[in-house]
């Protein structure tokens, strides 16, 4: 009769219930982000209880931490410049040539990027480290009694693996939008004679102009933030913000220095996020779909180029991932041997480990598990909250949920350890304070995987379900749910992916009875020994496994290009 | 449907962690350096019921401002590896609850450096320089005789220290060169340290990279043949065909600084009693008489028998370089600021 009536009623009721359930992400962000950031600002600005602002005076005058400041900016400048110098030759290729096993080789030279920190230095120690295969191959062959390649804790082994990790993301981007530009502009300026640099510097190049920002600032953002490889690969002369974050903290036990160097990263960090979400909006903007350019590589020269490229790929990018594999098993340089893997499950009381390597594999998944569940079902309460129609709050929150992901591990784990060990959050004891802070970084992957979707589905089809009598949760349950799933999924699995890996602020706040998987290869890389180095590389080989396996699974079921990122 | 459930249960379920065992269970909290005989420690837990574990938190001073950094929540229930160089900051920070063990009358006066016995001495040993005997004789070399010797050509590419930051004889081979040319004056210890830099010095983060690592002599393929290490390193390199050690220490005066090794009940632990035991064990003969072979230092119980190879080979030198303990306190992070800026950067 009055069903108009019952179903305002309905609505006055649900509606607490709704926000109340949108309210749950924004708790989460606000106790376990914004707390844990305040209390930085709180120890940055006012160590001694009253305002004092010398940490930053210090920042400034001393040579010291302008010279930490500007080796950030300089390896930074120095990795974006020779990653967008190696890529753009790859770009090139794969934006104007078809050959086999296209899709798949650019599938696999972004494997590296989902590849966690610890396990790309262990592979390039494997590689070119004092004991290494390049080193031990040279020694055998000439006779040698020293490593002759010293690449650790030089600036080059920094910028190789800053290439390493980043050459994949400036391929990905250059590469699509060459592909999508428009050959003619190119193929007048030949008729008009252009060739050779002059084509390179006046055409192509300012063609790709977009692209070469996107991606340049991109490269930059993230090898500004590296820690894991600097601090591991470095050694102690080499220090980035990251780093000297870490070292002020666990080594010298300056909270404010420490406080001030992360604000100055923060401060840092959102300007190059703003900067970066114009370029991105300019470089999509800019693609005009044209045909498709690539053909196969006919000339002799063409097959020479791309050949020389896929070899170059191949090298740089799996020669470290395969030497880390054959000296999982070679490490103390007696043969093939299983030992390094079995010792992974062994207590030694004389080991620098509380616990048997092995039960950081379970730590891991449990926590990644924790982790993937939690970022799910936030992110997916996120995304509704996001793609309200005519929500005038979705502006200023997209940013504001997106907030973690450009705020550095290392600050995260900071904030959390100075912020949540005393009441009223008490958690520095509790083992889920690893899976909170994971899910923080893990959430906007989630988020970004499924908005797309959950935007995509046309607001007639719930209606009509609606119309048709289906309940709320039968809308979301047999409209929704199967339109989103596949980004769901996808979300989930780079949320899992991303705890496994995760390794700075796991540093920060894993206590040694609940290691994690990079914990454990931090600790066991740092200390002397062929089988603590055999056993660290045992468990980056499986670390890398995992986190292949949950890459091949987003590769297969990812629809569009990079998704949001 | 249902199973869908299930697995969305179980993924929490596992979230759920089981609860640490506490059950009589005692945790030292200490650095890698850490070692112990497993008899000696197998007949401490046989006597006591106690079960022991060991909680290595990395070198001496990251372990130390883990514990600082976590004190309301303890890592475990005693901490040892806190020395001279560290003391204040421990002090400072409150981290201990006094014990008064009976066995302190067999500890010299001169170790014993908290008059509220929040911490009790346990060991200590003279950080000094090592050579490799091999490469100095194969190469005609001299040993240098001093620290300003190191800065000398014939010696460019031969040295290994540690960061002081991370490290403890790192620290303490800091402590000798402010001891040695004091932090005023035409030539400080940051004018020494310049030219150690000149003249090629590596750097490592932690002893045992050092020693294990870098060390001619120290069995890791390394390339340098001095390394900051203890006077009493020696006798851990004894061949056993000549029954000499490949190593010496140099002990002449100011080359050396004096470490003092504590240990200390960490407040808020649940376990007192069995903490109080365990520092009268650390003390008493057994564990004193087994830590010469295991940490490379002197026993602090002046009862406690020295093995032979250890009488035989480790020295004591007479002249260690001084900075007394308060002046350390005051002093520490900021020659270690200093230092970083020279040497590292």
């Amino acid at each position: 009769m009055d069903t108009g009536l019952d179903r305002s009623r309905a609505a006055l009721i649900r509606l607490p219930l709704r926000y109340g359930l949108l309210l749950v992400p924004a708790v989460f962000l606000a106790l376990f982000y914004f707390y844990p950031l305040v209390s930085i600002l709180a120890v940055g600005l006012t160590p001694g209880g009253q305002p004092d602002l010398t940490g930053f005076a210090e920042i400034v005058t001393s040579a010291y931490y302008r010279h930490t400041l500007g080796f950030t900016l300089a390896q930074a400048a120095l990795s974006t410049a020779l990653t967008l110098l190696l890529a753009l030759p790859g770009a090139y290729v794969f934006a104007r040539y078809d050959f086999p096993a296209k899709s798949l080789l650019m599938a696999l030279a972004t494997l590296p990027f989902v590849l966690p920190t610890v396990v790309v230095a262990a592979a390039f120690s494997a590689l070119v480290g004092p004991r290494g295969l390049v080193n031990e191959g040279l020694m055998f062959l000439l006779g040698l009694e020293s490593p002759p390649v010293q690449l650790e804790r030089t600036l080059a082994i920094i910028l190789i693996v800053h290439v390493f990790y980043n050459y994949a993301v400036a391929l990905r981007i250059i590469g699509s939008y060459w592909a999508n530009q428009n050959p003619r502009m190119e193929e007048a300026a030949r008729v008009l004679g252009a060739a050779g640099w002059r084509l390179w510097w006046e055409i192509r190049l300012p063609i790709l102009r977009p692209a070469l920002l996107a991606a340049g600032t991109l490269v930059f953002i993230f090898t500004f933030t590296s820690f894991g490889v600097v601090l591991i690969l470095g050694g102690p002369r080499f220090a980035t913000l990251e780093v000297e974050i870490y070292r002020q903290t666990a080594n010298l036990l300056n909270l404010p220095m420490a406080a001030a160097l992360s604000l100055v990263q923060i401060g840092l960090m959102l300007v190059m996020m703003a900067v970066y979400t114009r370029m991105q909006r300019r470089a999509a903007a800019d693609v005009v779909s044209a045909a498709s350019a690539a053909r196969p590589p006919r000339s002799r020269r063409a097959r020479m180029l791309v050949f020389g490229n896929l070899l170059f790929m191949a090298v740089m990018l799996f020669a470290p991932l395969l030497a880390l594999m054959a000296r999982s098993f070679t490490a103390g340089g007696e043969g093939f041997t299983t030992r390094y893997y079995e010792l992974l499950f062994a207590n030694v009381r004389g080991s620098v480990l509380f616990v048997p390597p092995m039960r950081a594999v379970g730590n891991s998944l449990v926590f990644a598990l924790a982790t993937t569940a939690l970022a799910v079902a936030l992110g997916l309460i996120t995304v509704y909250l996001l793609s309200q129609r005519g929500s005038r709050w979705a502006n200023w929150l997209d940013p504001l949920f997106m907030m973690p992901l450009a705020t550095s591990a290392v600050t995260l784990g900071f904030g959390y350890i100075i912020a949540l060990d005393k009441p009223p959050l008490n958690l520095r004891a509790s083992p889920v304070l690893i899976p909170l802070a994971h899910t923080l970084v893990a959430m906007p992957f989630v988020v970004r995987s499924v908005l797309p979707a959950k935007r995509s589905i046309t607001p007639h089809l719930p209606e009509a379900a609606r119309v048709l009598g289906a309940s709320p949760w039968q809308v979301w349950r047999f409209v929704d749910l199967p339109l989103i799933s596949r980004g769901l999924i996808v979300g989930a699995v780079f949320a899992f992916t991303v705890s496994m890996g995760e390794f700075g602020a796991s540093l920060f706040i894993a206590r040694p009875n609940t290691p994690t998987m990079p914990v454990v290869i931090f600790r066991l890389l740092g200390q002397p020994g062929a089988a603590n180095y055999g056993q660290a590389l045992a468990m980056s080989v499986l670390l890398m496994v995992v986190c292949a396996v949950g890459f091949i699974l987003i590769e297969r079921l990812r629809t569009v290009g990079m998704g949001e990122f | 449907m249902k199973t869908r459930w299930l697995v969305v249960l179980l993924l929490f379920g596992l979230a759920a962690f089981p609860a640490f065992a506490q059950d009589n269970t005692l945790t030292l909290v200490t650095h890698d350096s850490f070692n112990v005989s497993e008899s000696v420690l197998a007949a401490f837990e046989a006597e006591t019921g106690i079960r022991v574990e060991i909680l290595r938190g990395g070198d001496a001073g990251t372990m130390l401002n883990q514990s600082i950094l976590s004190k309301s929540n303890p890592l475990g229930d005693v901490l040892f590896g806190v020395d001279n160089t560290f003391l204040g900051r421990a002090l400072d920070e409150d981290l201990f609850v006094p014990y008064e063990s009976p066995l302190l009358e067999s500890v010299p006066e001169a170790l014993r450096l908290d008059a509220e016995f929040r911490v009790t001495p346990i060991d200590y040993g003279d950080v000094c320089l090592n050579y490799d005997i091999a490469y100095f004789e194969k190469n005609d070399l001299p040993l240098p005789a001093s620290l300003q010797d190191l800065t000398r050509l014939e010696y460019k590419g031969l040295l290994v220290v540690q960061n002081p930051a991370t490290s403890s004889p790192g620290l303490a081979f800091l402590l000798a060169t402010v001891g040695a040319f004091g932090t005023e004056g035409d030539y400080t210890y940051l004018d020494f340290w310049a030219d150690l830099v000149a003249n090629d010095v590596l750097v490592t983060e932690g002893w045992e990279d050092a020693y294990f690592g870098q060390f001619t002599a120290g069995g890791g393929g390394g390339t340098r043949p001095l390394v900051v290490s203890y006077a009493s390193s020696p006798p851990f390199t004894i061949v056993e065909e000549t029954g000499q050690p490949t190593t010496g220490s140099i002990t002449a005066d100011d080359t050396c600084f004096r470490q003092i090794e504590f240990a200390g009940i960490l407040r808020g632990t649940d376990n007192l009693e069995a903490a109080q035991m365990w520092i009268d064990f650390m003390l008493g003969p057994a564990f004193q008489e087994d830590l010469p072979m295991q940490m490379y230092v002197f026993p602090a119980n002046q009862n406690a028998a020295l093995p032979d190879e250890f009488a035989q080979f480790a020295a004591i030198p007479e002249n260690p370089a001084v900075v007394p303990f308060e002046d350390i306190n005051a002093g520490r992070e900021e020659w270690i600021r200093a230092w970083t800026e020279v040497v590292l950067r």
